[in-house]
Parts: C-alpha cells; structure tokens; sequence
C-alpha cells in the first residue's frame, strides 16, 4: 500500500470567508483505486474543501499537485478538465431530458453538423452497461427512473469525461438499504478501474463498509489521514468531535437523581422519511431529556417534528394523554411547547427588532393581532427578564442584532419563558456562547425543570448532557438508537459507543 | 437629530420648497380665496394625496420584504369603476345614492383585487413581483372593459366634492389622507399587527418557528395596499372629473415605491416609518410642481427628478455620508498640511 504515489494532493490548504477561517492547512491525499472518506461534523470543512478542489471557491494558500504536477484549478470546467469530477447530493441534472441527452448535453457528438441522436444513445447505452453494469431505455426521461439510477446517470455523466478522481458528496442521503448496495457496486467496479473516489457520508457504517482510508477534518483543521481498517469507530467519533478518549473516561460529577412526575408528552412512532427513522420518546414533567449524536444524526429533526416545525409523515403524539396535531408552530405553541433553534442568526432572532419586540413576539403571536399588550405591560414583563437572566446591555430599546450571541440566546429563552411553556425544547442553546452565559443558561434550565417544566436538552457537549440530563436518549443515523438512564454509572465513553454504533 | 431617520427627507424637502421660493416669492403665501385656502403648498398637499395613499399602503408591503406594482392598475380600475356609477346621464346631484354607491362598488373592487394579490402571494407562494405583475397588466384591461375603452366624463357634482371639494377651508383630500393615515397608524402601533410585518419582513423563518401566522399577515397589508390604492384612484378620478383605464395612475407603483424608499423603509423588509413614506411622497409631488414652476423643460423633467431622488437615496446612506464627508475632511487636511 505503501509503496502508491497518491495521484493526487492538496497540500496546506486555507481558506478564509469574511469573518471565518473555513480551512486552515488542511492536507488531503488521493490514491488510485482507493476510496478516501472525508470525516467531520457540520461545518468541519468538508464541502469547503471539495470545493476548492472542483474550482468553486479559490483557495488562499496551499498547493494542488496532480499526478506529480502541480496545477491551478480555478473554475469547475478546468478541474473537469483535469479529470475531477464532482457529484452532488442533489442531482444536478434536468429531469425531463432523456437519459442519453442528460449523459451528452453540452458535448453532443455532431454528424454533418448536426446531433447525431443514434450515436448519442448508442453511447449512452454502452456507458452505462460496460461501465455501471445498468442496462436500461436511454431514451426515457430522466424523471421515469429511482433517485438511485439517476445519482448511477450522474456518475455516468462524469465519467464520461475522461475521470481519475470522482468526488460523492453525500450520495447515499436519500437511497434505501437496496439503492445503496446498487451504488456500491458501481463504486468497487470504478475503484477496480483505477479511479480515485472521495467519498463523504454522515453514515458512519457505510463508510466502514466502502472506505479504504478516511481524512478528519474539524473546524477547518487536518486532524489526520487513516486506513479505516487501523481506525476503530469510537477513536473515528472522537477525532471529529475533539473529545480525547482518556478524558472522556473521566467521570462527571454533580449527577442529578430524577424526583419523578407524570408524563407530558408521548412521542409514538413519530417519523419523517428522509429526516428521521420511527421514533418513541416520553417527556416527564420536570425533567431533563438530552439528546446526544453527532451532528447530522437528526437530533434537530426530531425536536422539529414535536414543534411542528417541520411535518411528520406518521405516527402519533399525545400531550396528558390525549391525541394532539402538530402541523405548525403556532400549534404546537398553544400545547404549551417551545422550540429555541440551533441557528440562532436565522431561525431564532428577529434582526431588526428590539429586545422588547423580540421578547413578546412569542406571546403577542398567541394573543393574536387586536389583544395588543399595552407598552407599560411590556416594559414590565421586559425588565423582569432582563433582570433575571442578566441580559447586557439591559437597555430594552437596543436592537438584539447588536448584542453578544450569549444575550440574543438568553432574550430568546425569554422569548419562550414568558409563554410559559410546560415543554421546553432547547437546540444547541449554549453554542458558540461564553463559558458564564453558558453556565447561566445551564443553571436556569435546572431551576425550571424544579418548578415542573420539562426540558430536551440537545447539545453536542456530552458533558454538559451528562451534567443536566436524567435520561438521554442517543441518535445515530437519522435514528434513535437508545435511550440511557444518567445514573453514576454513565461515562461520556458509554454515550459515544452508542453515537458510533456498530462496535 | 440628524440621526432621526427623517432629518435627511425632511431637510430635502425643506431645500425643495426653498428653492421654489427663490423663483417664486410668493410662493410660501397661503391666500383665502372664495372661502378656501389656496397656494403652492396647499396644491402640493391636495394634488399630493392620491400618490400619499398608495405610497402607505406600499409601506406596509414593502415592509414584509413584497412590493405592489398593481397599484397604478388598481388607481384605473377604481376610478373606472366609480366612473361607471356616476357618470350615468340624468342622475340627479340632489341624491347621494350614487355616490355611496360608487364609492362602495369601487373601494369594493380595489380590496378584492388586493385580495387578489394577497392570495396568490401567501397561499400560492408566488413571488410579489410576478403576482401582482400580473394584475399590473390585467388591472388596466379590467378598468377598459368596465369604461368600455373610453375615457368616461363625470357630470354628478356630488362626486367631484372628494376630490376637489373643501372642508374647513382645505381640500377634502387632505383629510382623507390624515384618516387614512392615522387608520394605519393605529394599526401598525396600537395593534400587534405593526410588530408581526416587521417581523415577518425582517426573518420570515424565526417568526413562523415563533408561532406567527405571516399568510394572514401577508394577506392583510396586499389588502390594505388595494384599499388605499383604489381611495387613491376615486380622489384623482373625481379631480379631473373623468376615468381613463389607460393612463389613469400610470406609473403611479413606481413613484410610490420612490417614495417608500425616500422615507426610509429599505426595500429588503423589517421596519418600516409611515411619516417618512408621507414625507416622501411629498418630496416627489412638490419636485413635480417645482419642475413645472419654474420651467424646466419638460423633457429634462423626468432626469431632473431621477437625480433628486438618486441625492436623497445617497444621503441617507450613513456609508456614502461618511465618504463624501471623510474624504472632505482628509483632504482639507492635507491641504492644511500643504501650507504648513
């Protein structure tokens, strides 16, 4: 193994957005005949660097070399040119051509000048057999076809461009269990080929079953290059979430012993096909339920389909025991549940508005459009708020865009609080915040499920779960996978075998 | 107070108004005459209003990140419609039937084409461009089928009293324009109704994921647009005593828009300021009557004012503020330097 040149390297790769440092001297190799997976969480860098790689994004410092020379790519034609190419997660290809015209559009062979149609499916049809081993019409419409014979097109359409690396970005994301062995095959007959494949997947248990080597970026940064026969799944999970095992082992204090309520909310085989397996999930008055899994393992989805923010496909909710809809926001709001999103900037804060209006947004959207909460009322419940969660500046009036991300989190816990909420459902509240806001939010979160509210708590820091949740429940692959008691017992080690499965 | 968002309006305004009267002395004199108040700057108000109405109910759509380009349509379709009523031979100015009726049918119309709009953007999910594209275009044929193609001529004295009648020894208009004005005034600041377009207009995603309804929202302020629009085209059409369904109100969303962005409301959405939209309106009407009054020719007229407006539009950016003033300063300094 050893003894391959790579085809291809990037070597000290960097790359800066206004405000962000999304690559930071990140290194990638690609052999021939070898599929590499690129690791990381949300936001670790993968697509940055794919980018860079097909010519989207300029890269602001490093080298590409290709086959021992270096090159420039700085459009996506030139590293087609080169032999790079790149297939999305969305297939970008027109669904009402045919087949073949998809496979050709933009290099029609020409006979006499014009399209010559029979070679053009004569073509098509060898492509895809000699190559991809799919034998099908080339003449029908795209659209006839499964979402996997069109990611197959897709492939099709690259290859044809002379390819040495060919790039999936999250390929399997809306295959079924069949579709994705379908691809895998077309994936070891083009690596038996000579074809260098990136491969970038949240599944953790397809990587292990199609991936010869494995790259893990986090935050922008090289963490290191494997063989995934000499990485074991638990050392994989910690290298891209930055946990080192033996502090992992450590175990956290300060255990809370669960005093028992009734049951609120009854989740029973909730699911939204694409975003979330079935799921069943029961939340106690005065209780604190984490979620844990790596990002992309659909914690977000299932605390959206108990607010109604997105719309399950099945199953059933039951709130005190009684069958309850949740389609919309505004519903699951007047059932006394409340969602702080993970992306604050977009789905949380209200920009241009006050503290003030920021605050009794929630609450002035139950009462309505003609039961306006007169302005002394609102200074009042503000204040109280301000005071409370030690909101900076404490000046009603400032626009929340001006504030630090840890005051816009605690006006938007506010924002719900004064609703009075009887289920709190908390996405990432303590991310990108300061270790006293942090701290703050934590605290006030043990104070209110005291007084009887319960909380789902959904943070990447396992520690923080451990030290707030008494029940955690684990997701792995858009699945809840288990669900975990936080008696003394309970390492962080515990919750990462359950978010890596598979050991 | 040059941080208020309407010292920049109103003090173009102001330069406006005094450039008229260093042409024109008199042109700050207010005169009773005939029992009513007349001069330029009652003019302005008066001949003002109809594009002050549209120019609100714009506000509010341009606030939730939409835009109206119907309203010019909507101006002919309810002057036609108006018309229509009135302009009957032999109705007696004795009855105000007809004029009740006429102002019904017709503000009637316009809120049904607002509807229109309205539904296509929050229930379909069309963008506003293209909905109200749509009823920008179909509006004027609408107006021509119910004028027949002609331009209809009002006879019925009582409906030229909205458009040029007086009351208190103002023109009418004026005070249709204060009512509506403080209807949406109090609407926007005295009901939630204010805080959920800006919020809606601001992240339309945080205000549903906090409960907020935004179709309702979206459908209300489409209305409220179509209802001032359609006041609008009632005022101009009993002004001049005719419907025309072909020129009636044209380009009337354009100027309206103008004005909405004079008065400081940016057309991305969020908050809006309903006394700077009036103050630009203004802006826009008294340049008309300035470009007139004192004799440009009219066809620099429509550069002239695309110029104004480009002056206002900059010195309302505290960005080109801060250029055009720093780089004076710099250079004053340097120069300094130089003679030192």
């Amino acid at each position: 193994m050893s003894a391959k040149t790579p085809m291809l390297r990037m070597d000290g790769i960097n790359k800066v957005f206004p405000g962000v440092k999304a690559l930071t001297n990140v290194n990638f190799r690609l052999f021939p005949g070898e599929v590499h997976a690129l690791m990381g969480e949300n936001g670790a860098g993968k697509s940055t660097l794919v980018k860079v790689l097909t010519g989207v994004y300029a890269s602001d410092g490093g080298t590409v070399t290709l086959e021992g020379k270096p090159i420039q790519i700085t459009t996506p034609l030139e590293a087609q040119e080169f032999g790079i190419s790149t297939v999305y997660q969305e297939v970008n290809l027109c669904p009402n051509l045919s087949v073949a015209e998809n496979i050709f559009v933009g290099r029609e062979p020409r006979k006499r000048g014009r399209i010559d149609w029979k070679e053009i499916n004569r073509r098509a049809e060898e492509l895809l057999s000699t190559r991809l081993n799919l034998n099908i019409d080339v003449t029908r419409e795209l659209d006839s076809y499964s979402v996997a014979i069109q990611q197959m097109i897709a492939i099709a359409r690259s290859l044809n461009v002379s390819a040495k690396v060919l790039i999936l970005d999250e390929p399997t994301s809306s295959l079924d269990t069949n579709e994705v062995e379908q691809l895998f095959a077309v994936i070891r007959k083009l690596k038996s080929e000579g074809l260098a494949i990136v491969f970038i997947s949240h599944f953790l248990d397809q990587i292990y079953e199609i991936s010869d080597r494995i790259t893990v970026l986090r935050n922008g940064n090289w963490i290191g290059e494997y063989m995934t026969k000499e990485l074991p799944r638990l050392e994989l999970v910690s290298k891209m979430i930055g946990k080192e095992l033996d502090v992992l082992a450590e175990a956290s204090s300060n255990k809370r012993i669960f005093k028992g309520g009734e049951s609120f909310l009854q989740a029973d085989q909730v699911y939204k096909k694409g975003k979330i397996q079935p799921f069943d999930l029961n939340m106690n008055r005065g209780e604190i339920v984490g979620l844990a899994g790596l990002l992309g393992s659909g914690r977000s989805e299932l605390a959206r389909l108990l607010f109604g923010a997105d719309k399950s496909d099945g199953g059933t909710i039951k709130i005190n025991g009684k069958k309850v809809s949740l389609n919309s926001p505004k519903q699951a709001i007047t059932n006394g549940i409340a969602f702080s999103s993970e992306n604050r900037k977009t789905e949380g804060i209200i920009g241009d508005l006050s503290i003030r209006e920021n605050m009794i947004l929630a609450i002035q959207g139950v009462k309505g459009w003609f039961r306006y909460i007169p302005r002394k009322k609102q200074n009042e419940i503000v204040d109280e708020y301000i005071k409370l969660l030690n909101i900076n500046p404490p000046n009603p009036e400032q626009l929340i865009k001006n504030l630090s991300g840890g005051n816009q989190q605690k006006v938007l816990l506010a924002r719900w609080l004064i609703t009075n909420p009887e289920l709190l459902i908390l996405d990432e509240p303590t991310r990108g915040i300061d270790v006293g806001a942090k701290a703050e939010i934590q605290k006030l979160m043990l104070s209110l499920s005291e007084k009887g509210m319960s909380i789902l708590f959904i943070s990447a820091e396992l520690e923080e779960i451990l030290r707030t949740c008494q029940r955690i429940a684990v997701l792995r692959d858009h699945e809840k996978v288990s669900e975990l008691e936080n008696d003394n017992g309970i390492t962080q080690q515990d919750i990462m075998k359950e978010m890596a499965g598979g050991m | 107070m040059i941080k208020s968002r309407l010292f920049w309006p109103i003090l173009v305004l102001v330069l406006i108004l005094l450039l008229n009267l260093f042409f024109d002395p008199g042109f700050f004199s207010v005169e009773v005459r005939g029992g009513h108040l007349t001069g330029s700057l009652i003019d302005i108000l008066n001949r003002g209003a109809p594009l002050i109405l549209i120019a609100i109910g714009m506000t509010l759509v341009i606030a939730t990140a939409g835009i109206d380009l119907s309203v010019g349509s909507v101006v002919a379709m309810a002057g036609a419609m108006a018309a229509f009523v009135v302009s009957k031979p032999g109705l007696s100015d004795d009855s105000l039937v007809p004029l009740f009726t006429a102002l019904a049918l017709a503000i009637g119309l316009s809120v049904v084409a607002g509807m229109w709009n309205g539904l296509l953007v929050s229930r379909i999910g069309v963008q506003p461009i293209v909905a109200t594209l749509i009823l920008m275009v179909a509006g004027r044929g609408i107006a021509q089928l119910i004028t027949n193609g002609q331009i209809l001529t009002i006879y019925y004295e009582p409906y030229s009293f909205v458009g040029g009648g007086y009351l208190l020894m103002l023109p009418f208009s004026i005070f249709i324009v204060a009512a509506v004005l403080a209807l949406a005034l109090f609407l926007t600041r005295k009901t939630s109704i204010g805080l959920f377009i800006e919020s809606v207009g601001s992240n339309p995603e945080a205000s549903r994921l906090t409960g907020l309804n935004s179709k309702n929202i979206l459908l209300m302020v489409y209305i409220f647009s179509g209802f001032c629009a359609g006041i609008g085209g009632i005022i101009l059409s009993s002004n001049v005593s005719a419907a025309d369904g072909n020129n009636a109100g044209l380009w009337f969303e354009l100027d309206a828009i103008l004005a909405v962005v004079i008065g400081g409301t940016s057309l991305m959405g969020g908050k809006f300021h309903l006394m700077g939209t009036v103050i630009g309106a203004l802006i826009i009407q008294s340049l008309t009557t300035t470009i007139y009054s004192i004799g440009i020719p009219p066809e620099v007229n429509l550069v002239v004012k695309a110029v104004v407006v480009l002056i206002v539009c900059l010195l309302q950016s505290p960005e080109f503020r801060k250029k055009v003033l720093g780089g004076l300063k710099s250079k004053a300094n340097r120069d300094a330097k130089g003679v030192a």
